[in-house]
């Protein structure tokens, strides 16, 4: 393993220097530096990466596999037992079922990361989006729909959020608030778009605030969230009146997330920048990376993940792309929301992977007081995770709402946040703090999803089993969690 | 052997609630030594050190950077100073891994975006573990919570050697270690003052103090019994003052050690 040109001497006399950076110190050559470290370099070939694989997981980092596998089981039990699951109709219906759970729970990957929870997302989600449905229909003029005190209140909430979101500096978090408090006083929401973004700036505030009640005055998340989850959901009643429901179908933004479909040539289009993209970077990776001598994903897996991808998504494309109108009308392509759901995947995992904001959060999760110890103001990045937390959730709020084509007064309340929740743990955030990825909420907010699409296509199915089958979920998913924490002490 | 110290703490207090731990401590680090701070469990050792990081804000008392009065608020003014510090209790993220630990707060970063420059961190991260000889870990990716204890401990110190300092101070960097990483720890203290940086040392075991220490400032229920040469005092002396706060003419006055206690 030693070989010449490193010095294995714990004591060498000019030590000193070497002990700190060395500037311009050359790469060495790969087989000169390597005195240990030598799994850095990883497995050579595809028996060597998967026996890495197996041990991975056997040590309690199970990974994509879980929420994959859930997902095989569900479209194989699914697929054999009806006949319409494995069809067009139903399958292009998955993922605008999906996106709401998703949306939430990829915004509660940030908390849980922490060790925190938000049992109110779901509920924010509501309120924030009724809010938007409200406006967008009054003309922006949310003053002359709401009762005086709660358009006061409203305004006075955003402009207390404004003033903590500046005091903790949180210059993106105070700019949104900021834009939502314009919103608010200004006409500007009756157009649609405007009015989505009221909607998410008003979950920017909510979640400020949620954050400064858990980080600066020091309650319990739970403690505090599940206060909130009942304010918002009346704060969402005073807004609406009892049983009403807003409409959203009229606007066409709103409506368009989850209604209106890509051609099937931008179909295409976005596989093919996705894969291309995914492709590139993660292939340019490995290659540069080892050659440079750094730890490196062995080419095999990037590749062998990469082939896997392809067919997965060309073989979506290619069924979603296939007409699945009844009659006349003709009904085909990638619904919108698709890719929607992919470029918030894709920022969010680059803010988590590639920000020292992200690994400052994995950092948090993992032992606070050390992150405090190496300068991380903890506090601000617990109230940041609530503000990214609680925007996402009100952004699936909207995209909740142009799927059932309304906002109702009980939006968001009953399951909306449990499943959320669900899927961010199926998908293989540990509720302990410090593991999580944005994909989790993808793969775990499918699993959720096709478990009634798929039950509903049972005639003889109730509802109930809906229930029991998705809490088996979820307490396997608890089960791995915990398992694996164990495993490695994290 | 240098005079004038390069950290000084003057007349600390610092209590927890009513109890006072730290009574008006005078504390000083001078450049190219080591100084060995010693005394009994609950002395006083660990908090002095935290309120040098700014992990505890000091009540009463000042402190000086090479003559000049500074404040301390935080970790990152520490480390603004050139101050490392090695924790006692490990201050280590168990689920990041080893590059990820040692760049925590300070990553590097790529320009125009800023965002994590893996390959260069990694690089460094272990160019500084193999020149503290590290040979057991096998991957610098490896998580922290798959490391033994002693090499937790040595991921610890190279975190804090990785960097351009002034001063490292290590609370009982070897009480983790095995006989040839202890070794090395020892030899590191030594090869640090001698690159001219001050160097604390925290220990009980007595043989390393009366070996790497140039000066040993004990610590008697959280006051100063004395700071003495390592030359001018004996094994048995520094004992003494551990345990009583004076040894002859040395240490506490004996109405203060009974008042302390
Ligand atoms: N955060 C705290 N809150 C209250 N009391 C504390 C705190 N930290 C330390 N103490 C008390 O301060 C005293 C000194 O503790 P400290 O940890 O500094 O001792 P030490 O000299 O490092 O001991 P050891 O050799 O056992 O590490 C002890 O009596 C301890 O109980
Ligand atoms: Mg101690």
């Amino acid at each position: 393993m030693t070989t010449q040109g490193s010095t294995p001497s714990p004591v060498e006399p000019t030590t000193s220097t070497a002990l700190h950076h060395q500037e311009g110190s050359s790469p060495e050559a790969p087989s000169h530096s390597i005195t240990d470290f030598t799994a850095d370099f990883g497995a050579a070939n595809l028996r060597e990466t998967v026996h890495a694989y197996i041990a991975k997981v056997r040590g309690g980092e199970p990974g994509a596999l879980p929420a994959l596998l859930g997902l095989v089981v569900l479209v194989l039990t699914f697929g054999f037992t009806t006949k319409l699951f494995i069809s067009v109709g139903n399958l292009a219906n998955v993922p605008g079922q999906a996106a709401p759970t998703i949306i939430i729970a990829m915004g509660l990957v940030f908390v849980l990361l922490l060790g925190e929870i938000d049992l109110a997302a779901g509920t924010a989600a509501g309120a924030c989006s009724g809010a938007m449905a409200l406006a967008v229909n009054n003309n922006g003029n949310l003053a002359k729909v709401l009762h005086g005190g709660t358009f006061g209140a409203y305004v006075i909430f955003m402009a207390v959020a404004l003033i903590v979101a500046l005091w903790q500096r949180l210059w993106l978090g105070a700019a949104a608030v900021l834009f939502g408090l314009v919103i608010l006083l200004t006409h500007l929401a009756s157009n649609d778009v405007v009015s989505i973004a009221l909607a998410v700036t008003t979950g920017t505030a909510i979640g400020v605030l949620t954050g400064i009640l858990v980080a600066r005055v020091g309650i319990p998340s739970f403690v505090v969230t599940l206060a909130l989850f009942l304010t918002w959901q009346g704060v969402l009643l005073l807004f609406e009146g009892n049983g009403a429901t807003v409409p959203t179908r009229g606007f066409a933004a709103i409506n368009g997330i989850e209604n209106k479909n890509l051609s099937p040539m931008w179909g295409w289009i976005v596989f093919v920048v996705s894969v291309v993209g995914y492709g590139t970077v993660t292939i340019f990776r490995s290659v540069r990376r080892r050659a440079r001598n750094l730890s490196a994903e062995p080419l095999v897996l990037v590749l062998l993940r990469l082939v896997l991808l392809i067919v997965v998504g060309a073989f979506s494309v290619y069924f979603l792309n296939k007409n699945r109108g009844k009659g006349l009308v003709k009904i085909e392509g990638m619904p919108w929301i698709v890719p929607i759901v992919l470029v918030l995947l894709v920022v969010l995992t680059l803010l988590l992977t590639k920000t020292a904001f992200g690994r400052y959060l994995y950092a948090v999760g993992g032992n606070a007081e050390g992150s405090l110890r190496a300068g991380i103001n903890v506090p601000r990045m617990r109230v940041s995770a609530f503000t990214i937390s609680s925007s996402l959730a009100a952004f699936g709020g909207v995209a909740l709402a142009s799927y059932s084509g309304g906002v109702n007064s009980g939006a968001g309340g009953g399951n909306t946040l449990l499943f959320a929740v669900g899927a961010a743990v199926v998908g293989g955030t540990s509720l302990f703090g410090g593991r999580g990825r944005i994909r989790d909420a993808v793969l775990g907010g499918l699993v959720i999803t096709l478990i009634p699409n798929g039950l509903g296509l049972h005639s003889n199915m109730s509802s109930a089993y809906n229930f029991v089958i998705t809490g088996a979920f979820l307490l396997m998913a608890a089960a791995v969690d915990a398992a694996s924490r164990r495993r490695s002490a994290v | 052997m240098a005079d004038s110290p390069i950290l000084s703490m003057r007349g600390i207090d610092k209590s927890f609630g009513a109890i006072q731990v730290l009574h008006s401590v005078d504390f000083n680090v001078y450049p190219g030594e080591v100084m060995a701070l010693v005394g009994d469990n609950g002395a006083g050792k660990s908090t002095l050190i935290k309120c040098v990081g700014g992990i505890y804000p000091i009540d009463h008392g000042d402190v000086f950077f090479e003559g000049t009065p500074v404040t301390i608020h935080g970790p990152r003014d520490a480390a603004a100073l050139g101050i490392e510090i090695v924790y006692q209790d490990l201050a280590l993220c168990d689920n990041l891994d080893i590059v990820q630990n040692m760049f925590l707060g300070r990553e590097i970063k790529k320009r125009p975006f800023g965002n994590l420059d893996e390959p260069a961190m990694e690089q460094r991260a272990r160019e500084t573990l193999k020149s503290l000889s590290v040979r057991t870990v096998k991957s610098v990716r490896q998580v922290v919570s798959s490391l033994s204890g002693g090499q937790r401990q040595t991921v610890a110190i190279a975190k804090a050697v990785l960097w351009n300092n002034r001063v490292v101070l290590l609370d009982e960097p070897t009480a983790a270690l095995g006989v040839a990483q202890t070794r090395q720890v020892l030899d590191l203290v030594r090869r640090l003052a001698q690159s001219g940086l001050g160097v604390v040392l925290i220990s009980h075991n007595m043989n390393d103090v009366m070996e790497v220490a140039d000066r040993i400032t004990t610590l008697y229920l959280g006051r100063v019994a004395a700071e003495v040469k390592r030359a001018d005092v004996t094994y048995q002396q520094v004992v003494e003052l551990i345990t009583t706060g004076r040894t002859g003419t040395i240490g506490l006055q004996p109405a203060t050690a009974a008042e302390s206690a």
